[in-house]
């Protein structure tokens, strides 16, 4: 890195360094012009959309169901985060109703979806700082996760799991067994972690008092999510506006008043515990058997069984996957808590069997709005950190 | 850091505000300014008149009985061919009272419409209006960075629009 230079007039100039859009700690394209004085930030300026993929835009020349795969693709470190809303968005529109056992899996899988997420984080995150054996061992857990992904989707990440009233497929017997020996051996590997990072002196110089965020700059910015609970404020969708039943289910949501980078790691391993409590209560709590879809003819596909027996089953089948269905005229924005913050999916009908618009409010987009604040005054290294506990998800930011 | 109680987490003692509450608030306040409000599967819409738009932005953050100091999102849609063809949804919620709500201007102008920015109000618009600008063509009058966000700055052309081809002009 260049010196500060002096120039003859005495006033000192500062250097533009492109950090990005290939680079390791950017998680993805994210690219950052930097202003430098030395090694000190002046200002950083996120030049974001080398991931554009025109999401939006492909939803309107779909079918409502076959939007869901693209859902997929926007946050891929979360798949089934971003199927649930698209598809509570489109159930909200139609006004129809999940069976409770679709609801419990689907609570279920989207609380693993958030381990996993947090997992990916947090090793990379760790590994920006030079901690390499942490990111072994997340991606070691994660992969069990996916695992059972693969195991009740048929797909390890873009499983497209949700559909619109319920579920793709019925899960396979004794899945919820794998489910049990996963929340078995996690707490443990957790304390593993936590031994690693959470009392280690490097780890502490180089996340404490760094990146810190104030809530009022939080709320203003729009941040959300658990950078957000990290700068003490308790907004969380699944307490304040319960959906998929999350309401029957007791967790905490943690909190820190910190507000810096260390306090967000703290909060996101919380996080993974309360994740944990509530796969816990799911468990017992999905039943064997029952139906996996709702009943809506015309809507959700009919069963296997009775499209050989019956003929409304045969033609609504045939409607279903030809034409799609059309929900009535109308706007509906639908928020959950994804690992990353608020995602809101925002679908418009027109009446027709294909969405007139579906916008995405990105969690990832709007939180990284905050990175300036977060770096801006301090070290370049110290920017590596904050990246780092904004999570972003490329995918997701440029959609 | 003393700001803790920012979101208020006892979750009590609020009382519950209907939503028709706060349109008729919003009425109150001023009348010319609400030019509908409609409720759809729950959630409130409350269409402002495009000229109002700063205004009814900024009573709806700073008027403590609705304290809308969250802006989740800011989305538009594009009607095409009718007039006004551009809908701004501006969905807000307030932190203090645990309350959502949605903001709709409909925008007027033909094919190069301007409208107001929010941005003084609640500086997270910066990026949805840029984002807005980049795929809707939507000029934020006032906005301190209006620059294309994820095209290309020499792109022609607003991709999200109607009239312009899922596959693009070739």
């Amino acid at each position: 890195m260049a010196p500060t230079t002096t120039s003859a007039t005495g006033t000192t100039q500062t250097m533009v360094l492109n950090m990005g859009p290939q680079h390791p700690s950017t998680h993805g394209v994210l690219r950052v012009v930097l202003e430098l004085d030395g090694e000190t930030v002046v200002s950083a300026r996120s030049e974001i959309g080398y991931l554009h993929t025109g999401i939006e835009k492909s939803c309107e020349a779909l079918t409502y169901s076959q939007a869901i795969t693209l859902t997929d693709r926007i946050d891929y470190l979360a798949p089934l985060s971003n199927n649930l809303g698209y598809c509570l968005a489109v159930e909200k529109l139609l006004q129809i109703t999940v069976p409770k056992r679709a609801q419990y899996i689907r609570v279920l899988l989207t609380e693993m979806t958030r381990i996993a997420s947090h997992l990916v984080w947090l090793g990379t995150h760790a590994m920006d700082l030079g901690a390499t054996s942490v990111m072994l061992y997340c991606f070691r857990e994660r992969e069990e996760i996916l695992k059972i992904f693969e195991m009740v989707s048929g797909q390890r990440m873009m499983t497209s799991y949700f559909r619109v009233g319920g579920l793709a497929l019925e899960p396979p017997p004794r899945w919820l067994d794998r489910v049990s020996s996963f929340l078995e051996a996690f707490p443990s590997r957790l304390d593993e972690y936590e031994e690693l990072l959470t009392n280690n002196r490097i780890w502490r110089l180089r996340t404490q008092g760094v990146g810190v965020l104030d809530p009022q700059d939080a709320i203003a910015l729009g941040v959300s999510g658990p950078a957000l609970r990290a700068s003490g404020v308790s907004y969380d969708v699944r307490k304040w506006f319960p959906y998929s039943s999350y309401e029957e289910f007791e967790f905490d949501v943690p909190t820190s008043t910190e507000s810096d980078c260390y306090a967000r790691y703290i909060v996101r391993l919380g996080e993974m515990r309360e994740s944990l409590k509530i796969v816990r209560q799911a468990v017992p709590k999905v039943p064997s058997t029952g139906p996996i879809r709702t009943e809506a003819p015309g809507i959700v596909p009919p069963q296997r069984e009775k499209m050989k027996t019956e003929m409304e089953a045969l033609i609504y089948h045939f409607k279903i996957f030809t034409e799609g269905f059309s929900p009535p005229a109308g706007q509906v924005y639908q928020r959950i808590e994804s690992p990353r913050g608020e995602l809101g999916f925002f679908v418009v009908s027109d009446g027709s069997p294909k969405p007139y618009r579906v916008h995405v409010r990105a969690p990832s987009f709007v939180n990284l709005q905050a990175l300036p604040k977060l770096a801006e005054g301090r070290l370049v290294a110290d920017l590596i950190a904050c990246i780092g506990t904004i999570d972003i998800v490329l995918g997701e930011v440029d959609r | 850091m003393t700001e803790a109680r920012v979101g208020g987490q006892e979750g009590t003692g609020q009382e519950e505000i209907g939503q028709e509450t706060w349109s008729q608030r919003l009425r109150e306040w001023n009348p010319a300014a609400i030019s509908e409000v409609v409720e759809f599967r729950g959630e409130l819409t409350v269409t402002v008149g495009q000229e109002y738009l700063r205004e009814v932005a900024e009573h709806l953050r700073t008027d403590p009985s609705l304290a809308f100091d969250f802006l989740s999102d800011v989305c538009a849609v594009d009607r095409f061919p009718m007039e006004p063809r551009f809908e701004l949804n501006y969905h807000l919620l307030s932190l203090a009272n645990r309350q959502r709500l949605c903001m709709q201007v409909r925008v007027r102008g033909g094919v190069h419409p301007v409208v107001g920015t929010v941005t003084p109000v609640w500086p997270t618009a910066n990026w949805h209006e840029r984002e807005i600008f980049d795929l809707f063509g939507l000029r934020f009058e006032g906005h301190p960075d209006l620059r294309r966000i994820l095209m290309p700055e020499d792109w022609e052309g607003y991709p999200l629009r109607k009239d312009y081809p899922v596959e693009g002009f070739r």
